[in-house]
């Protein structure tokens, strides 16, 4: 990177290429053409930043100068007065919402501050479909290192030693499957990246695939080396053509450099990464159901033992781990378990990658140590909740998590933590909830998702699940009773207990923890038959109060049955009976004279 | 399902495929792909023939193919319209812009407008949780939809 004077890091990731971040990246190139500055100023496609709230992000080298929100008819403002002029695009900076300071550089902004960056250290950084650039990161040392310096057993004991817990949900301690692995013999094992995420709400492994496929790959040839695997396999969905491209892309430079194939760096070990697409199926998250759809099965899972190590995909010896779980092995052992280590909580070595979503004003994607705080996740680095409102709970670990609240702000995050409070890590989603969110619903959308998702291969989760969702939606109808509730508890337990997999073993988490920290407004539901977040349309009525509405006609011009009737200037009367209660008229009410009863 | 007989192109292209995967009955996923990326759908004769070039049972084909999401036995509509359920999406009102959708078009989510100009789908997120809730037409990603926005996305493409 030397080569040029200044770099124009533009954000590659999904959401910013959504916000046309390609054309930002052409009239960026046009206007460094027409100013004749193509040997001093190079433009870089790169990963996710992160800052998803603010994209598309446009970031300038070397005075570490962060745009958001940029578009594509601000390129030719940005080369003129940055670029040429020195000055920076004070409209396109960063305005801290608390003391309304513009930042310009992105390591003082609260959403940056508390983030340490391991599994995404080149995310943002480099141009993912590069070798060279991720070379110049120390790419491919570990590899290097391991290959000479270590033998397979050391290489196990570092990351024994650093505490590397399986990010895909699961917490399994990542050495010691790699030990299993290794110590089954067999004329072939295999090396198994499970990219197959199906979290809704959930893409730190989508956008480390798209931003440093090579620490992937590099991290799955060490794993290789450790349990004597030739073979590697990338499980990936095939609703992430991106990442499919970049990693295919990363996958040949790497051949190419002889970082993958046959007698690694010279060092007599071969080993090569294929990959196999995932078709919608959030099973196949669960190890043994994955392998069964890499063979070209239907995705079922199956009892454990025997376990993958001993008999995985085609019958042999097979180590699966999860996207995120790969991108921290180089690190561990370019900087040692002893530093790894000191990160993190007691039992939770490390940093995770959350996914923050929801009613919170800085949506995106960070990574914090372990034992950070909720409070600090929430508050410092998401900013608060979106447009004032009340913080209600959060939602973390997926379909397969809990929804946690208030009283939970203060819990250190790791693994054992959420699990102790009903919740769990699961993949990293986290979900921000505020008081128009109703909670009833909120478990009903999960045990939709359960019920469609059940692969139907196990009784308690095929038809348990489906019952519970029956009674949510009969709850959400406003006909629940307060057997119901027990009868939600009873069947929870019983599906938890007798499922086959980890998805029937947790797919009644969100309906358990809702119960447990929302009991009263379960309550409200059956007893009372109102839903105070508004959300359950049978239980509420639009009302237009006489007072405040001034008669402009607004909402019954927008109404799409034409339920709103009332003379010009006059207030207006809503037909409760014809009302599907879609809320448009809400929405467009300047007087605030529509409200929910 | 009314029966459709395959023209001899595309069963020679369907053979071509599995040709490709050695006809091995393992890549029966990968062959999936192929074939609806190539017909756009997996219609019942579609499985018959790739049946019989993997030499698997057509129960086998069509289990596996009943299974996974992705695979679709019926034709999308000119202009796929698919709305993120995933859950950002969810909690910032995805539910109402897919109600507005099929009301408008009349028609229910899976299913393709008389015309075959639209289909409607739900997708698990697209990872853009940033421009939450999120429809996605054909390639096109719209972001911060909201229910008064249906209108006119539908508008754009019935000229």
């Amino acid at each position: 990177m030397e080569k040029y004077k200044m770099h124009i890091l533009i954000c590659g990731g999904t959401g910013c290429r959504a916000s046309a971040s390609e054309a930002i990246q052409s009239n960026l190139q046009e206007a460094i053409k027409a100013k004749g500055l193509e040997d001093e100023v190079q433009v870089v496609m790169t990963g996710c930043f992160g800052f998803c709230e603010k994209g598309p992000i446009v970031k300038i080298l070397p005075d570490n100068t962060f745009y958001v929100e940029v578009k594509p008819e601000d390129a030719e403002e940005l080369i003129e007065e940055h670029i040429i002029k020195g000055r920076k695009v004070m409209r396109l900076l960063y305005v801290d919402p608390e003391n309304k300071e513009m930042i310009s550089d992105s390591k003082h902004m609260g959403f940056y501050k508390k983030q340490i960056r391991i599994a995404l250290r080149n995310c943002g950084f480099i141009n993912p479909e590069n070798v060279d650039e991720y070379i110049a990161r120390d790419g491919y040392a570990a590899l290097g290192k391991c290959l000479a310096e270590m033998t397979p057993q050391t290489v196990i004991d570092e990351i024994k030693e650093s505490g590397l817990r399986g990010r895909g949900g699961g917490g399994f301690p990542t050495g010691l499957k790699w030990e299993f692995a290794a110590k089954n013999e067999a004329d072939q094992k295999y090396v198994v990246c499970n990219a197959d995420e199906g979290d809704p709400g959930a893409f730190m492994d989508r956008s480390i695939l798209e931003g440093d496929p090579h620490s992937v790959l590099e991290a799955m040839a060490i794993c290789g080396y450790t349990m004597g695997a030739d073979k590697g396999v990338i499980y990936i969905r095939a609703e992430y053509p991106l990442a499919i491209t970049r990693l295919k892309v990363a996958i040949k430079q790497a051949r190419e450099y002889g970082l993958l194939g046959n007698d690694i760096l010279g060092s007599g070990f071969n080993f090569d990464v294929e990959m196999r697409y995932g078709a919608g199926a959030f099973v196949c998250g669960e190890e043994t159901a994955l392998i069964h759809s890499m063979e070209g099965l239907r995705g079922e899972p199956t009892v454990k033992p025997p376990f993958p190590a001993e008999s995985g995909y085609n019958g042999k010896p097979t180590n699966v781990n999860n996207v995120e779980t790969f991108a921290n092995i180089p690190v561990i052992i370019n900087k040692g378990a002893s530093w790894f280590n000191k990160i993190g909580s007691e039992k939770s070595k490390g940093t995770k990658v959350f996914a923050l979503a929801g009613k919170i004003n800085n949506v995106g994607l960070i990574e914090v140590p372990m034992g950070t705080t909720l409070r600090e996740v929430i508050y410092e680095i998401g900013g608060g909740i979106k447009d004032g409102k009340k913080f209600k709970a959060v939602q973390t670990g997926g379909p397969s998590g809990g929804c946690l609240t208030e009283k939970h702000l203060d819990t250190p995050i790791d693994f054992d933590n959420l699990i102790a409070a009903g919740s769990m890590m699961g993949s990293g989603g986290m979900i921000v909830m505020d008081e128009d969110d109703c909670m009833v619903s909120m478990a009903k959308f999960y045990l939709e998702f359960t019920v469609e998702e059940s692969c139907g291969k196990c009784t308690p989760c095929r038809i348990g699940n489906k019952r519970l969702h029956e009674i949510l939606h009969k709850i959400t109808l406003g006909n629940g009773t307060k057997e119901d509730l027990d009868l939600l508890r009873n069947l929870s337990t019983v599906i938890k207990d007798t499922s086959l997999c980890g998805l029937g073993q947790t797919s009644p988490n969100p309906v358990l923890s809702t119960l447990e920290n929302f009991y009263d407004e379960y309550i409200a539901h059956v007893e009372d038959h109102k839903c105070a977040a508004g959300q359950c349309k049978a239980l509420m009525q639009y009302v237009i109060d006489p007072e405040l509405c001034v008669g402009c006609t607004l909402c019954s011009r927008n109404c799409p049955v034409d339920c709103i009737s009332g003379e010009r200037k006059e207030a207006h009367i809503i037909d409760a009976s014809k009302c599907i209660k879609c809320g448009a008229c809400m929405e467009k009410c300047k007087f605030n004279a529509i409200s929910i009863q | 399902m009314a029966k459709i007989k395959l023209a001899k192109s595309k069963v020679d292209k369907l053979v071509e495929i599995c040709k490709s995967f050695d006809n091995e009955g393992s890549e029966l996923i990968n062959v999936l792909h192929k074939a609806q990326e190539t017909f756009g759908y997996l219609p019942a004769e579609v499985q018959e023939i790739i049946a019989r070039e993997l030499n698997v049972s057509v129960a086998h084909v069509y289990g596996v193919v009943t299974f996974y999401s992705f695979f679709s036995m019926v034709p999308k509509g000119e202009f796929p319209i698919s709305v993120c359920m995933g859950t950002a999406c969810y909690v910032r009102g995805a539910e109402k812009v897919l109600e507005e959708f099929k009301r408008q078009l009349s028609v229910p989510v899976g299913e393709t407008t008389e015309d075959g100009k639209f289909s409607i789908s739900c997708l698990r997120c697209v990872g853009a949780c940033g421009l939450a809730p999120v429809v996605t037409i054909g390639e096109r990603v719209y972001g911060r939809v909201s229910a008064g926005d249906v209108a006119d996305i539908i508008k754009e493409y019935q000229k």
